[in-house]
């Protein structure tokens, strides 16, 4: 099976009936494939989380259908806890993902859950701290007592501790430091190449998003705005300004050189990729050594 | 003397117990800050940014060394209204700060706090909301707001109270792009318009460099400070501390490497493409 995640005229209103009725998902119909990179990006309160919470079954769709391996993971409500194990979700805000006296026992809390036990169960937690960045240390102090980062860290080692066949990570860098950062996303990048999990990605930071998708959700107003290859999504600068979003910094300064005039390639999305570029330009001037 | 003035600041979270080594949080903090003045603080994780912030409006108080606001010291406890009234701080987690179940009540806790007049209130509440862009939502409930929506409401909060200087402890980690553009661009303008004294605490390089002043800190300590372009040059010293440089100077920095002649790094997106266009042509 080719295809890990079907979205079918995916939908969902807050508070349905109130005077604060807010439809935050509509009409969504998209499909993930196995083992692809996917990032999320879109305005605040555009659905973005809303939409994560209901492909694990944390939130029931008013509308439409969530197919995890071609199946409705509502067909039997009971069993909704086995696709959690399978869907692993980071939540925005860790803080409420972090509840146990210690960190160790934070992170071991959704792999004990789905049964792993003794020493594959301490070498998953283990791994997954180390994978994350968490110094053995902290592992042993209440993760009330954690800087920002830090309960973000451990948020995050503790689904990767279940090794989810389906990794969302909703936001996971935002509050990171600079290298923490560029370590947490090459972690992941890496987790998916080792493990061939899908992964989806939500985040604000355009320069993250453009080094790591092979495609982009683009929501709007909780409407599925663009579905692309990152590439086609950061070529249509202008339409994402209109979402609230942006292209990375680099790309614009890309973009503004091929204005002017300048042989540089389109779509460059890191700074790599424009260094590689410029250089031959800089050499035929003389400009380099 | 200047308008806040850090003095020596030593702070631990953990209890003096024996056998257990004390480590501080904030580890010999010395730092003025002047009236009207737009400061960047940056650090990794841990490094102990939070734990500074909220010294300056005595939300937590130095175990040795003296923090001063406006000629008054923190730790005496008749002066802690003062000192919040004129020193605001947004907190990291926006959940923390927001207290009322509607969101123009938020907004407008602190003012009440003060004893401001309910028709200045009105004004104040509606005023700041519109400032972060969430005036449509002001009889929502806060809890039921997306996290960046939360985010600007925690400012509006303290905002509303109008201090002469407002601490923002990572206020755009969960915002938008052009929402964090909003937010910068209403503190670039409080800050010009209003001198009102801004101190930012980021993990956004594009942001720190907007400073006047970009105070970088590591274990405790500050480590080197001064204007964003002093301080961006020394990307080495920067990666060593975990930190980053805007993707301009990041490049600029890499074609220097290879022999192109830069006179000062470019730290904005107008910046490097004068440059570039300069060094092509
Ligand atoms: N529990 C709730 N009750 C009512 N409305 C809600 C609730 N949670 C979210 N909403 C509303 O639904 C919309 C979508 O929210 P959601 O959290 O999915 O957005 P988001 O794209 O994740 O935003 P952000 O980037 O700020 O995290 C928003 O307008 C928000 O105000
Ligand atoms: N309530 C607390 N109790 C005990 N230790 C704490 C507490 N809060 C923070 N610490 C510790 O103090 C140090 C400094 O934390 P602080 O929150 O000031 O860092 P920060 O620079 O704001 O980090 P971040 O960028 O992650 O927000 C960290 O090592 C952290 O683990
Ligand atoms: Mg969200
Ligand atoms: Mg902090």
């Amino acid at each position: 099976m080719n295809c890990v995640l079907e979205l079918k005229n995916l939908g969902f209103v807050y508070g349905k009936g109130t005077p604060f009725e807010k439809r935050a998902v509509d009409n969504v119909s998209l499909t993930i494939k196995r083992g692809e990179f996917i990032g999320v990006i879109g305005h605040t309160g555009s659905g973005k989380s809303t939409l994560m919470q209901m492909l694990n079954g944390l939130m029931r769709p008013g509308e439409g259908q969530v197919l995890l391996d071609g199946r409705d993971i509502w067909e039997q409500p009971k069993k909704i806890r086995e696709v959690r194990f399978k869907v692993g979700m980071v939540f925005q805000y860790p803080e409420y993902q972090l509840f146990e006296e210690t960190v160790y026992r934070d992170i071991a809390f959704g792999a004990k859950n789905k049964g792993l036990e003794g020493d594959a169960l301490d070498k998953a937690v283990r791994d997954a701290a180390d994978f994350t960045g968490l110094k053995p240390a902290l592992l042993d102090k209440s993760p009330f007592d954690l800087s920002g980062g830090e309960k973000r860290r451990a948020a995050i080692a503790g689904v990767i501790a279940m090794n989810p066949e389906v990794l969302v990570l909703d936001e996971p860098t935002a509050g990171l430091d600079p290298m923490g950062r560029e370590v947490l996303l090459s972690q992941i990048t890496r987790y998916h190449k080792e493990c061939h999990n899908t992964v989806l990605l939500v985040s604000h930071s355009m320069e993250d998003i453009a080094r790591v998708a092979d495609r982009i959700i683009v929501m709007n107003k909780g409407k599925l705005a663009m579905f692309e290859p990152t590439k086609e999504v950061f070529r249509r600068g202008d339409e994402l300004s209109r979402y609230g979003l942006k292209v990375p910094q680099i790309t614009n300064i890309m973009q503004a050189l091929r204005r002017r005039g300048f042989d540089v390639p389109e779509g460059v999305l890191t700074v790599d990729e424009a260094f590689d570029a410029l250089l031959p330009l800089l050499q035929k001037e003389g400009k380099l050594w | 003397m200047s308008f806040i003035s850090i003095q020596d600041v030593f702070f631990s979270y953990d209890e003096v117990e024996e056998g257990k080594p004390v480590r501080n949080a904030v580890d010999g903090v010395s730092l003025d800050i002047e009236r009207g003045e737009f400061v960047a603080v940056i650090g990794h994780n841990g490094c102990g940014k939070s734990t500074l912030a909220k010294q300056l409006n005595a939300m937590l108080l130095p175990d040795s060394g003296k923090v001063i606001v406006d000629g008054d010291d923190t730790s005496v406890e008749e002066k802690t209204f003062d000192i919040r009234e004129k020193v605001g701080l947004v907190l990291q987690n926006p959940d923390n700060q927001l207290v009322a179940s509607i969101v123009e009540e938020d907004v407008a806790f602190g003012p009440e706090n003060l004893g401001v007049a309910p028709d200045e209130i009105r004004r104040r509440v509606d005023e700041a909301l519109k400032a972060v862009d969430m005036y449509e939502y002001r009889t929502h409930a806060p809890f039921k707001l997306s996290g960046g929506q939360k985010q600007r409401i925690a400012i509006a909060g303290i905002l509303a109270i109008r201090p002469q200087c407002i601490v923002l402890d990572e206020p755009t980690a969960m915002l938008d792009p052009s929402g964090r553009e909003e937010v910068i661009s209403t503190l670039l303008r409080l800050n010009r318009e209003q001198q009102m004294t801004v101190v930012l605490i980021t993990h956004f390089m594009d942001e720190a460099v907007l400073a006047d002043r970009v105070v970088v800190m590591d274990s405790g300590r500050i480590v080197t400070q001064g204007t964003p372009e002093t301080v961006f040059s020394q990307v080495e010293l920067l990666k060593r501390h975990r930190l980053d440089v805007p993707q301009s100077a990041e490049l600029a920095y890499k074609l220097r490497g290879c022999g192109l002649k830069i006179d000062k790094i470019p730290l904005t997106q107008e910046d490097c493409v004068a440059m570039l266009e300069e060094a092509m042509r």
